[in-house]
């Protein structure tokens, strides 16, 4: 099914007689997907772009590129920094704005601006009633009712099928540069924890390829003296760049490059990733060094230490349970979502029953 | 303002239920005496008042737990408190109901600057969260004008945001935690150190959910290293329309300054008059701080005057020292003082889209004629927070009621426009029965049918947020 309009999707989602599989572009699908698809493709348009209020509204099945293209035309972007993980989890197709939202997908950024929920001013969405509800609006502030953007943000199509999206752009800085420095992964925690503990701002912490790299992003003259102050904070030889070749490691963290296997989709895997799971695990940055110890895969840790993917053999769900966070399952055979607390889970269960209450969407997916 | 009529039945059982709470909590944690509940009979919307049956106190989440396990038994409703200061009757009793106070939960639990956040009694003041974290060089980012009062409990039931909620966010971009205790005594602990949700974003939704869907005993919030310096800028212009251009060119630039603030002509004289700012004669006024180190806000400086030039401003005055940028901030944190010796003021709290702001503002004054009120703008203006002050004389029979009703207009203009009709106040009794200009009965029904999951008897603070004929055949009373 591709609904062309809002209408069409409650009437799909009305006269379902069984579970729908609901997909965007379908490239970031994580965990087993039952039942009939559904595309939100056809819902796509930008109608509302105000740079000057830097706002975007937009049909969930507007392609991201596309968006992406539209705000670089006023040399602004989406604060969020939207990961591409075609690669890392064997999969095409093309990103669009409601997957993005649905998935609540957030890139290095996230230090400083949030994460995806934080920047979605709204959303439109059907429920599993086939009941079209809004929630938020476009405004940068707004208290107004419960805020049901965030709960559908990260809610992977299984409490509603979002059919719009309004979110808040940022202008792209004057400048960048990164800080980097080869470090192992004790000392780099600790040099992220002292980077992001200083006023210099960092817009991005992360370990990879079996080095710090330290962001830094805002008007040239500042990025310049924060440059030499961090430095000189934290002490020791870093390496400095600047523009291009910057933004290009932030895509390498972002995308998660090292841990793709060589030879890239599912098949013909050559490499020692070849067939391994790939986890994401949410951890208190500090608590990121004793999740990874003695394993022998391969590693890459963002947001100071908080976010941390790993690819290889290991019980991360255990280890990360251990420490009080949580393990998805992005690639692999098993369980996608870290099962939850037996409190929560129940809250979690009575949100799912309630705005879908015939279980057909995404079913089973996150409990 | 019309609430349900009380429950007679439960004001008919006070005695029992008083001895139950007494069974459960220490004897100085339960306040039953009428004299003594009336402390608690409003908050900072004083305009509406009531009594509750009867106050608790608690000092623990398990001491909270208790008090509610009562009141569900008994079919009780409880309005959660903080400190009181909410401008939307968040906190306004009913009588019939306990008053659950986290007044008396203040520890701070857990500091851990490595990993930036800070564990709280959800009773600590906002203020003495950075009080706390300060001497390490960090702060707690979100600061509602009330900060010096308010709890963070009522912080997290608001989503408070503040002035400097441009750069930093609000309440919900800050908050990593929260340890709930529904109101049939289940305590939730939901999210924590760890940044991302592990399943459906309950945090977020808890944010923001006016005290209706549990009560938030303990927090882990975020907190950030401090800037090494700010410094605001004061830029005088002829007319509100060009502030407002001005405004939206600063943002499209990509500069970030941490707070945008604005003042029309009424405003500007009367905080002229109360606080000797020096502030020019003119139309519309803007205050806009940046942060950093002296050379970077030199630069943000430069760029920001050099917008606000092409706009033909009266006056623009850089502060170059810590008593120019005190003297700049004078005028602006003494507005509602300033307004308060003039007039009764009603303070409304729509947001709109920063592009509407020239013909919204040309509307409020156009209303607030029609009406034979004046209105005054102060407000955020770079996110579209406005805060129109409806100036009224509470002693004139029937002033209330056309305030209320312009009031009511004004609102209705922002939704009209794209916006909404509270930025950071919240809904509360006050905004309740506009909810329906906003939203639609099925957008109402599905956020209802979130309080049935956490509260499937409507016990928690009831007669709040949702028009009462659309909660009626929820609610008990």
């Amino acid at each position: 099914m591709r609904p062309v309009n809002e209408a069409e999707l409650a009437e799909a989602i009305r006269g379902a007689n069984g579970p729908l599989h609901i997909r965007g572009g379908g490239t970031r699908r994580i965990g087993a997907a039952t039942g009939e698809v559904l595309e939100t493709g056809g819902l796509a348009g930008v109608s509302l772009y105000e740079p000057g209020a830097l706002t975007l509204v937009a049909g969930a099945g507007t392609p991201l590129a596309e968006v992406e293209a539209l705000l670089a035309g006023e040399r602004q972007r989406l604060p969020f920094e939207v990961p591409d993980l075609r690669g890392l989890l064997g999969r095409g197709g093309e990103s669009t704005l409601g997957g993005v939202a649905a998935a609540n997908a957030s890139g290095p950024r996230r230090v400083q601006v949030g994460a995806c929920r934080d920047a979605l001013l709204g959303v439109r969405f059907v429920d599993g009633r086939g009941d079209v509800i809004k929630s938020g609006g476009r405004v940068m502030k707004n208290v107004t009712g419960y805020d049901l953007v965030k709960l559908l943000a990260g809610s992977w199509g299984t409490l509603g099928v979002i059919s719009e999206v309004s979110v808040k752009v940022q202008a792209v800085p004057e400048a960048e540069a990164t800080l980097s420095a080869p470090m192992a992964i004790g000392p780099a925690v600790a040099a992220m924890a002292a980077g992001l503990g200083s006023p210099y701002d960092l817009s991005g912490a992360a370990w990879c390829a079996g080095a710090v790299r330290l962001r830094l992003e805002g008007m040239a003259g500042s990025v310049a003296y924060r440059s030499e102050r961090l430095a000189a904070h934290l002490g020791g030889d870093w390496q400095v760049v600047t523009g291009a070749a910057s933004a290009a490691l932030w895509r390498e963290v972002r995308d998660v490059l090292p841990l793709q296997s060589v030879d890239g989709p599912e098949e013909g895997l050559t490499d020692g990733l070849a067939g391994a799971p790939v986890w994401r695990v949410s951890v208190k940055p500090s608590d990121a060094v004793a999740l990874l110890v003695g394993l022998e895969g391969a590693a890459l840790l963002d947001w100071g230490g908080g976010l941390v993917w790993y690819r290889g053999a290991g019980d991360l769900r255990g280890r990360a349970a251990a420490l009080g966070g949580h393990a998805t399952l992005v690639r692999g055979a098993g369980v996608a979502f870290h099962p939850e607390a037996p409190a929560v889970a129940c809250l979690a269960a009575g949100l799912r029953a309630t705005f879908d209450p015939r279980g057909i969407l995404n079913t089973g997916l996150m409990g | 303002m019309d609430m349900p009529v009380p429950n007679a039945a439960v004001l008919g059982n006070k005695a029992r239920i008083v001895a139950r709470l007494l069974a459960v909590l220490p004897a100085d944690a339960v306040i039953a005496d009428p004299n003594e509940t009336r402390a608690y009979e409003c908050d900072a919307l004083a305009a509406y008042r009531c009594a509750p049956l009867a106050v608790v106190l608690p000092r623990t989440t398990a001491e909270v737990a208790a008090a509610l396990r009562v009141c569900h038994d008994m079919g009780v409703p409880v309005v959660p408190r903080g400190s009181g200061t909410s401008l939307a009757g968040g906190a306004m009793p009913t009588a019939d109901c306990v008053v659950l106070g986290v007044s008396r939960m203040t520890a701070v639990l857990e500091t851990d600057y490595p990993n930036r956040f800070v564990r709280v009694q959800s009773g600590r003041t906002n203020l003495a969260v950075t009080g706390a974290v300060e001497g390490e060089g960090f702060f707690y980012a979100p600061d509602p004008s009330s900060q010096l009062a308010c709890a963070i409990a009522g912080n997290i039931a608001m989503n408070s945001g503040g002035a400097h909620c441009l750069k930093y966010g609000v309440t919900t971009n800050n908050l990593l935690g929260v340890t709930l205790v529904q109101m049939d005594g289940t305590v939730v602990e939901i999210g924590g150190a760890h940044p991302d949700a592990g399943g459906l974003d309950l945090l977020g939704l808890v944010c923001g959910s006016e005290g209706q869907l549990g009560v938030v005993t303990e927090a882990v919030l975020r907190i950030l290293p401090k800037p090494e310096g700010a410094r605001p800028v004061l830029i005088g212009f002829d007319s509100s329309e060009v502030a407002g251009a001005c405004v939206s060119d600063i943002i499209k630039a990509g500069i970030l300054p941490v707070a945008i603030e604005f003042m029309d002509r009424l405003l500007i004289e009367v905080c002229e008059d109360f606080a000797h700012a020096g502030y020019p004669d003119c139309e519309a006024l803007l205050i806009i701080e940046v942060e950093g180190s002296d050379g970077e806000i030199d630069e943000q400086l430069a760029a920001i005057v050099g917008i606000a030039r092409r706009h033909n401003p009266v006056e623009v005055r850089e502060s170059r020292s810590e008593a120019e940028a005190k003297r700049i901030w004078l005028g602006r944190k003494s507005a509602f003082s300033a307004i308060g010796r003039i007039s009764d003021y009603m303070c409304l709290d729509g947001t709109i889209p920063v592009s509407a702001l020239p013909l919204v503002l040309r509307r409020i004054g156009e209303l607030g004629a029609e009406h034979g009120l004046r209105v005054g703008n102060v407000f955020h203006a770079g996110d579209g927070n406005m805060h129109p002050l409806i100036l009224y004389d509470a002693n004139k029979p029937g002033d209330l009621e056309i305030c209320e009703a312009l009031g009511a207009a004004i609102l209705k203009l922002c939704v009209e426009v794209g916006g909404c009709l509270t930025g950071e106040h919240g809904v509360g009794i006050e905004k309740r029965d506009l909810m329906g200009v906003q939203f639609t009965t099925a957008d109402m029904e599905a956020q209802m049918r979130v309080k049935d999951v956490f509260d499937p008897k409507w016990l928690l603070n009831p007669a709040k947020v949702f028009p009462l004929d659309i909660s009626a055949g929820r609610r008990v009373g």
